[in-house]
């Protein structure tokens, strides 16, 4: 099929172009833009103007609850709401039942995407059996399943020793390791960021030292044993200090922070609402700004969705006894237009942490519109508004926003050069 | 138009007195219903050169029937009775009788206290506007107000009767 | 501090739950003090009845077992003439398969006015509130480490009716505020009614974050805490707190911050000293020092009764006044059309 998207203003940070210009797709690749190429007959004639078309969103934590907890969601429903947010590619989380440590699962899950084809795919391996923390789960077979790379999630080793010689094991290979730093013990028992307001609230804290001591650990064992790392969902200010400094000596690390966590605070837990329960947890003013901040700076390269469907009952409980998570791939886009419309970013930065950001540290293959690239891309009108919630996609509807009129409005999402997603 | 309390007490006194010789009624103790009741009262007992006589003050809101319509009133005060209800001869004082369920209320709550041996009932102003079969034995002024139309009276010194327009407040 | 909390209150500001004293004005506490005097003197009499809730029903939901706050509670509801229904559900919802919401829903079929609950979880008042149908009226007995705001009332009830006008007091809490939901509730109160000097004594183990921020003055010593202080609360400290690595033993949390008679005699020469029950002998106070005529223990229990009667009569009013309100408008929007 040979598409022209017409009068669209391309902003693709990885290859630099900030422009007006035509682009032409053929065979589900980008075959040219600006000129139209001689020869090329257009079937489809996308009228893009006063949009922005950017490389398809590229969101590196998702949980798509499949297999297993299909009351919280499936494959199906949520590369739906992932094309609704304006994302082509996306790595699920291996939070699955079985649990992703087999190369079963992973076929399972890349099958189910690819006949859906509403996002790509790509998932993130356990990297112990059953995320229990002490056997290493087989990495390199479940590497050529398909996983782009590994974590444990929350869920800590069982020592110290243990960690040093899984990283070491996934370094041999060139794998990725993804962090969530979070010390268990510090943590215990805690559901909400350890300050003033939570503490008046009588909520059970989590102070920032759960996430430091345990990122601080995971830094010298990362330069101790070469690995690639990348530290996920990260929520202190202090924390983004720590990966900044690393950074600056030379260590090869990524970062990513969840698109919520730029905006919300422990502020919104005055009401007890579950909505605002999630792990790790909201934290402080001080520390939003400072996660901002290490985004403008680049220090933390992408944001990610860090998606956790739920059904309904899963929030209708006391707070403590709710369980964590946001649903809120659908409104990416939106989102982070939000975070430009305040200044926290310019609509480059935005777009590169959403694509170029997530694609580098996770070594994929996308997030880019230069010729030859696979056409996965978003077309989205700057101008434009999303009710949340008003063709809501997810199957979980925990989620804050809904409700909310948010800035800018994916108009047409496109994977493979097909159109996946679309509204007036 | 408007009656003067103090002429009232003055009538009020001695027909109060009159009514308890008659009964044979020594010593009866004075509780006035908070707070134009007990403004009375107090007028009332100088009238009657009873100034030292203890006077039991009653707050009704707890045995009000319109609970469940208006709920509680924000101003609500300990009721005190410094002598013992039981067997004893009240004299319960008012100052304005208009549905009656003030007065309903008010022995109510006496009877939670002990059981009197009688009850005389004075009021400065009875409005013609009864729901129960609630009558004073001594009354001030009867008068007939329109439907829009309430008294107040102000005090504590001095006692003035006002006149009230439902439709402007 | 915090903000205004509109669940718990009806379109006039008026109490339609009871859920924490966070976000309720000075007025407002100050009238459920002069509401719980005059029941106070309802107390003092023969008959301690007033039809008040005469035909309504207040259930007891204690999620959380607790003897001394479930009975005052079914005092001052009998005493205002309710019925009382007292349901003692399972701790954890989930053993019984049950969610707490339909928990709630069996108990609503009851047809209850009222519910009083306690609860393991902060929050769980509030997140009844939310739920429960619109008429019926919740009281927090105490939920989690958050609240427990008919205990903050009746210490203040307490400090009033003993020493007076706030404004003038020195008022320490000494144990462990960390875990203490009645400490929290006592803070707030105090704050709001208008006390310049409201200290917490406590290790740094047993003391949440960012006490500062509220204006609450912190010691660790309780020689220095105690001076001139005109009202000593002391909360309780549970044997947990030692296996959890907060402190190393009773004997020298007592030895450092136990009250004593001679600690006691640092403070004001009239001081009085509190204790929201049970009291541990010898771990965080001295047996003479809660024996003496300076222990407002015991009066705290009869203060209790009244408060709770003030405050139930004072939510079921204002649910009354509501739903008076509501109908006022439903009528109105009918005649306009």
């Amino acid at each position: 099929m040979r598409i022209q998207v017409s009068g669209a203003r391309l902003l693709d940070p990885a290859s630099g172009i900030d422009q007006i210009c035509d682009i032409f797709i053929e065979g589900g690749k980008v075959a040219a833009l600006g000129e139209k190429p001689s020869g090329f007959s257009v079937e489809q004639l996308i009228d893009a103007r006063n949009l922005i078309a950017a490389p398809g969103l590229v969101d590196i934590n998702a949980s798509l609850r499949e297999p297993g907890y299909g009351r919280k969601g499936n494959i199906a429903s949520e590369t739906r709401a992932a094309a609704g947010g304006g994302v082509t590619s996306l790595c699920c989380t291996p939070f699955t039942k079985p649990v992703l440590d087999t190369p079963a699962v992973a076929e399972l899950i890349l099958d189910q995407a690819r006949d859906h084809g509403s996002s790509r795919v790509y998932p993130l391996g356990a990297f112990t059996q059953g995320l229990a923390g002490d056997h290493l789960a087989e990495l390199v077979t479940l590497r050529d399943a398909g996983c782009v790379a590994f974590t444990n999630g929350l869920v800590p080793f069982a020592n110290n020793r243990l960690l040093r010689h899984a990283l070491e094991y996934a370094s041999t290979f060139g794998l990725t390791v993804i962090f969530q730093p979070q010390d268990r013990d510090l943590a215990e028992g805690g559901i909400a960021h350890e300050s003033a307001a939570t503490n008046f609230r009588g909520l059970s804290g989590i102070p920032e030292t759960a996430e430091t001591v345990a990122l601080a650990r995971d830094l010298l064992l990362v330069e101790h044993s070469g690995v690639r790392a990348h530290f996920s969902q990260i929520t202190t200010a202090r924390g983004a200090e720590l990966i900044a400094r690393a950074q600056q000596r030379g260590l090869n690390v990524t970062a990513d922070v969840a698109m919520y966590q730029l905006i919300l605070t422990d502020e919104a837990l005055l009401d007890f609402s579950s909505l605002y329960h999630v792990q790790p947890p909201l934290r402080s003013l001080a520390d939003r700004e400072g996660l901002r901040e290490a985004v403008r700076s680049g220090v933390i390269s992408a944001i990610a969705s860090h998606h956790q469907p739920h059904e309904a009952d899963a929030k209708q409980d006391p707070f403590a006894a709710t369980e964590p998570g946001i649903s809120s791939i659908e409104l990416l886009l939106p989102l982070a237009m939000s975070l430009v419309q305040e200044g926290v970013l310019d609509l480059p930065t935005a777009i590169a942490r959403l694509t170029s950001g997530p694609a580098r540290a996770m070594g994929l293959n996308a997030g880019s519109l230069n010729v030859g690239a696979q056409a996965d891309l978003v077309l989205f009108d700057p101008n434009g508004q999303t009710i949340a919630g008003e063709n809501w996609l997810s199957t979980g509807s925990n989620c804050p926003f809904i409700g909310h009129c948010l800035p800018g409005r994916v108009r047409y999402t496109m994977l493979n050069g097909r159109i996946s997603f679309k509204q007036d | 138009m408007l009656p003067q309390p103090a002429s009232l007490i003055e009538e009020m006194a001695a027909g109060l007195n009159r009514h308890l010789a008659e009964r044979d009624i020594q010593d009866p103790r004075f509780v006035g219903i908070h707070t134009g009741g007990v403004w009375v009262a107090n007028s009332l007992l100088q009238a009657m050169d009873l100034a030292d006589q203890p006077l039991g003050i009653l707050n009704v809101s707890f045995y009000r029937d319109d609970f469940s319509r208006k709920g509680l009133h924000p101003q609500v005060r300990p009721s005190q009775l410094p002598f013992d209800i039981e067997n004893q001869h009240l004299v319960l004082i008012d100052d304005v009788l208009m549905s009656g369920r003030t007065i309903r209320a008010a022995l109510n709550e006496l009877f939670d206290y002990g059981r009197p041996a009688s009850v005389t009932l004075v009021c400065l102003l009875e409005i013609n506007a009864r729901e129960l079969p609630i009558r004073p034995d001594i009354v001030g002024q009867i008068l007939s107000l329109p439907q829009n139309q309430r008294v107040k009276l102000t005090g504590p010194e001095p006692l003035a009767i006002e006149l009230r327009n439902l439709d402007q407040e | 501090m915090n903000p205004a909390c509109p669940l718990q209150l009806n379109d006039h500001g008026r109490l339609r739950h009871f859920l924490s004293l966070d976000g309720l004005p000075r007025e407002l506490l100050t009238e459920i003090l002069d509401t719980a005097d005059s029941f106070l003197e309802v107390g003092a009499r023969a008959v301690k009845k007033v039809p008040l809730m005469r035909g309504m029903t207040v259930c007891n939901v204690f999620f959380e077992n607790s003897t001394r706050t479930r009975t005052t509670f079914e005092l001052a509801a009998k005493r205002l003439s309710a019925d009382v229904i007292t349901l003692n559900v399972s701790t954890s919802s989930t053993s019984k398969g049950e969610t707490l919401t339909d928990t709630l829903r069996t108990l609503e079929a009851m047809a209850a006015d009222m519910f009083v609950m306690r609860h393991a979880d902060s929050g769980a008042a509030h997140f009844v509130a939310e739920h429960v149908s619109p008429n019926v009226a919740i009281i927090n007995g105490g939920d989690g480490r958050h609240a427990h705001p008919t205990q903050g009332m009746l210490d203040m009830l307490t400090i009033r009716r003993h020493k007076g006008d706030f404004s003038q007091l020195k008022v320490a809490i000494v144990g462990d505020i960390l875990h203490s939901r009645v400490a929290r509730s006592n803070m707030i109160a105090l704050r709001t009614l208008g006390c310049p000097d409201i200290r917490v004594i406590a290790p740094k183990t047993l003391l949440p974050a960012g006490l500062d921020q509220y204006g609450v003055n912190v010691y660790h010593s309780i020689e220095q805490g105690l001076k001139d202080v005109d009202v000593i609360i002391m909360l309780r400290l549970q044997r947990e707190r030692m296996r959890s690595g907060l402190l190393p033993s009773e004997s020298e949390f007592y030895r450092l911050f136990g009250l004593s008679e001679q600690r006691l005699a640092l403070a004001h020469p009239e001081a009085i000293v509190m204790h929201p029950g049970p009291i541990n002998r010898g771990v965080e106070i001295e047996s003479s020092v809660a024996d003496s005529p300076r222990a407002m223990i015991l009066n705290q229990v009869t203060y209790g009764i009244a408060v709770r009667m003030a405050v139930l009569s004072m939510t079921m009013s204002g649910q009354n006044e509501q739903r008076q309100l509501d109908a006022e408008k439903a009528a109105q929007q009918q005649e306009a059309h």
